[in-house]
Parts: structure tokens; sequence; C-alpha cells
């Protein structure tokens, strides 16, 4: 089951930690907010998705399944 | 008892693949007379009655008893096509089904929202002056269908929460849940659904991100939040029935809806009008361009859902019909109804700043993108607007790509709803933006079109 990214743009406070675990899916905006991609997490990833996850001060990076309507664009 | 007139009229040609040719349909309903002009959009009087009902008594004489509740009143509002009318235009019965299943065991809410953040709409605070009871009638059968527990109408001004109050009051026993008027904290976000959800709960009035209030929203419970004007239908549509709202309107957007018409027209005001109808004759409704010097000119443009909106072009952008589908296809927005006309002569960009610029200020400053971009494109907005030369063309791109970092990176759709508003402006004006590289128009130097609230002189 293929699994995708997503913020709580409430909880992110732009620490960037996601962006230096994951530079091959995350990136930051001029403002240093996570700039995620629109389409799943490759499944060689995802274990480096997962510590992203783990490692966010803020708690606010989210991995879950991808809903039935597609990825959240 | 319900008697039906039309009148057919050919239709003209659309801006896109929308049904042409409406028939202007006046209702009567219980002996009072429909408003009708001229052929073209007329006012019909549904859930706005011609002089204001207060009183509870006169409210039963006005309307027919209920016959759908519960369950049938659910499938008879999804068999009516009614839709949200706070902005969204979800499909109203589509909601009540959602909330009702997850009812169960654990009591649903109904939230009723009148907040009315938009700032030029004054459609529900109309309504909830001239028909309180029937907005309360709505409540009570969403109430009965969610099998509710607990119902509350939001409010942002006191002198609603008092005369709200006193219709309360006369109902009493009436209605099997309460409902309880709520005076919220005045800012542009608070009328989100989830901001209203949050406050109830006891926290600010501002967006959360997490589950929708349909699957957990006050004390999480299922919670239907509703815009009161869509719930005035639902309290016509359990008399009346889907047949009877589907009468007016277009298929594709069926039923009537307030309008809130302003700008550079005489009779600024609420309308009530046939969904469908194309823009031109709704904003004719309330006459022509104030200040023109022929009385005549065609407006320029029309912001078309209001500061959350976005710009319609003048001339042919005109005959775009008046529904959600319809302005979203062409680039604009029905949103809560708002229709602000920007006058010959006036600057969609200069109006476009100030309206950014206050939009930007009424960030609830939760989320970075939000609060970050938006205050960026007003500047760059500024620059392009009033100080124009070499640096517009700078602030165009960088308007552009602020567009792209912002949206769908929020809580709530503020952010979005900037971004497609500052989209549309660059395209619909795109020939005053290139003018703007060599200096502000007249326009932009002159006197503001559109009241922005705080603003002097405007």
């Amino acid at each position: 089951m293929s699994k995708q990214l997503r913020i709580n743009p409430i909880l992110c406070k732009a620490h960037g930690v996601c962006a230096e675990l994951l530079p091959e899916l995350i990136g930051l905006d001029p403002w240093g907010y996570p700039l995620l991609p629109q389409r799943p997490v490759p499944s060689d990833l995802e274990s480096l998705a997962r510590r992203a996850v783990a490692h966010c001060p803020a708690l606010a990076l989210i991995l879950e399944p991808v809903p039935t309507g597609g990825v959240r664009g | 008892m319900i008697r039906a007139r039309t009148a057919t009229r050919e239709g003209s040609t659309r801006a896109g693949a929308f049904d042409t040719g409406r028939s202007a349909v006046t209702v009567e309903m219980t002996g009072k007379a429909a408003e009708t002009g001229p052929p073209g959009a007329a006012t019909v009087p549904r859930v706005l009655p011609p002089v204001p009902v207060h009183g509870l008594r006169e409210h039963d004489e006005r309307h027919a008893k209920v016959r759908y509740h519960g369950e049938a009143l659910i499938a008879e509002v999804e068999r009516s096509g009614l839709a949200g009318r706070g902005g969204a235009a979800f499909p109203a019965g589509k909601k009540l089904r959602s909330v009702r299943e997850r009812a169960g065991r654990r009591n649903a809410v109904v939230v009723a929202n009148g907040m009315e953040s938009e700032p030029v709409s004054v459609k529900d605070a109309s309504l909830l002056a001239r028909a309180p009871h029937l907005v309360l009638d709505g409540i009570g059968l969403a109430a009965e269908a969610v099998r509710a527990e607990a119902a509350y109408l939001c409010v942002r001004r006191p002198a609603q929460v008092e005369a709200v109050s006193e219709a309360v009051a006369e109902r009493a026993g009436r209605d099997q849940v309460p409902v309880t008027v709520v005076l919220v904290p005045e800012r542009y976000v608070a009328s989100a659904e989830t901001s209203l959800v949050r406050y109830l709960t006891g926290g600010p009035a501002l967006p959360t991100f997490g589950p929708r209030p349909h699957e957990r929203g006050v004390r999480g419970r299922p919670t239907l939040v509703s815009n009161v004007e869509t719930l005035a239908n639902v309290a016509l549509i359990g008399r009346y029935g889907a047949g009877w709202y589907r009468a007016v309107g277009a298929p594709a957007a069926p039923g009537s809806a307030l309008v809130t018409l302003a700008g550079a027209v005489c009779r600024p005001g609420v309308y009530e009008v046939a969904l469908g109808a194309p823009v031109r004759e709704v904003i004719a409704l309330a006459g022509d361009s104030a200040g023109a010097a022929d009385g005549a000119a065609e407006p320029a443009a029309v912001l078309a859902g209001g500061y959350f909106g976005a710009w319609l072009p003048g001339g042919r952008g005109l005959d775009t019909p008046a529904s959600h589908p319809a302005l979203r296809a062409a680039g604009a927005s029905f949103g809560a109804g708002v229709f602000l006309v920007l006058p010959a002569g006036g600057c969609g960009i200069a109006e476009t700043a100030r309206v950014v610029r206050y939009l930007a200020g009424q960030s609830a400053g939760q989320c970075g993108p939000c609060g970050n971009g938006l205050p960026e494109m007003a500047e760059a907005l500024g620059e392009l607007a009033f100080t124009g030369g070499s640096g517009a063309g700078r602030a165009t791109r960088l308007l552009r790509e602020l567009c792209g970092f912002v949206t769908g990176r929020g809580a709530c759709h503020l952010p979005d709803g900037v971004a497609h508003l500052v989209t549309s402006a660059l395209r619909v004006f795109a020939d005053d933006v290139r003018r703007h590289e060599r200096e502000p128009c007249a326009g932009a130097r002159g006197r503001a079109a559109f009241w922005i609230p705080g603003e002097v002189g405007s």
C-alpha cells in the first residue's frame, strides 16, 4: 500500500529537519517551510520518510496511506 | 398553496457550455405576490420575504406546514440539489447524510453559520433580520434529521444576538433541540467551519487542521456546519419539496440564491435571484453604474464572489451565468454571492491591491506560507498598482511565484482564495499590468471603488 507525506501547517515551525533528512523528496520554500512531492513516497525511500517523521521537532510531518481519491493535490 | 407562473425568454449566448434560455419563474407563496420587472433577472421571494417577518405567528401564516422530516427530509434535500450557501457550494444533502451516518450513539451537533466574514456581504445579516424563524426552522429540521443533541447559531454582532434570541424565546417548546445563540469574535477566518467548531469547543475562533467537522467537530461529535441561508432553504424544501426548489434556477445550479450587489451600482443591497441568470442581468437589478456620466457605462469588470472571489471581465464576461459551476469555469467565483462592480475607468489592479492588503492582515498567522506569503503578495501588488515603472514587471513575476507557494499549504483556504484572486487580476487586467510598467493609470491614482474595512477614504 503506497504512502504519502503530509504536513500539519499549523504545527510546522520551519525547523527544516525533514528537508535535511529527505532531500530526495522534500524541498524548502523561500521562508523555510517544506515543499512536499505531489506523488506517493517510492517504496525504497519509505524507511527514510519514517525517520524524517520521527525527527520532526514539531511533530508536524505525517506519513499516511494514500486516500482512495489519490494523492492530495 | 403554491402556484407558479412562467414567462419564457430566449436565452442569449453564454460564455461556456451551460444552458441557454432560462424561464423566469415567479412563485406565489400563500397569497403574497412576487416581484416581477421587465424581462431579465427578477427577484424571487423565497427565503427573503418582501417585507420582514419577525413574529412567529406571521411566519406560520406565510408558510405551509412542514411535510418532510428526518430521513425523508435528507432525501428531499439530496434530490433538490441544494448547494451550500457559505461559499464552498458543498451539496447540502450529502453533508446532512454524512453527519447522520456518523451520529449513531455519539449524538451530533448542528452549527448554523451566520458569521458572514466576507466584508461586502450582507445577505446573511439581512436574512437573519427579515426571516429569523425560517432560519430557526431550518436549524430545527437539520437537528432532527442528523439526530443532534445541541444546536448553535453563530453571529458576530451583539445586535444580532439580541434580535435572534428574541425569536428563539418566542419558539419556546417548539424545537426539540433549543438553539443557543453565540457571539463569536469578529475576524475574516472566524467564519471557517473549523474555526467555529474550535470556538464552540472552548478554543479561539481560528481554523484547525485535522478531521473535518462532519467526522469530529464540537466536543468531538459529528457536526453539521451550515450557512444560515442554506438552512433557510432546507426549511422551505421541508415544506414544498425538491421539485418546487428546482422549479427556479438552472439544471446544474438549481434554486434561488441571495446576492449582495455593491460597488458602482445605484442601489447596493441584497437581492434574491434565480441561479443561472447572466451576471449582467443580476447586477442590473441594482441599477446602472453610480456616478457614470451617461448613467449607462458598462462596468470594466466585476469581482464575483467578493474578496474571496475572483475577477470577471466586463463585456462578454458579464454574460456568464451567475452560478457556481459557470463562474468557476470562467475563472471567477460565486462564493457567498457577492458581486462588486468596478466602474469603467476604475483600476482592477489597485482594487485588488487594497483587498489583498486587507486579507493579508486577516491571516491567522498559524501557517508559515500564508503568514509570510500574503504580506509579500500585498507588497508586490502595491508596487504594481501604485508605484509602477520598471519594478512592475518584477512584481508581476514575483506575484505568480507567490501564488504557487501559498496555494494548498495552509490549514484553511484563505491563501488559496488570495492566490486565485491575484491570478484572475493578472489575467483580466493584463493590459493594465502592461500600462503600469510605464506608470500607474489614472484609475489607480483616483479614489477607491471598493470599500475596505478600516481604510480611510474608501
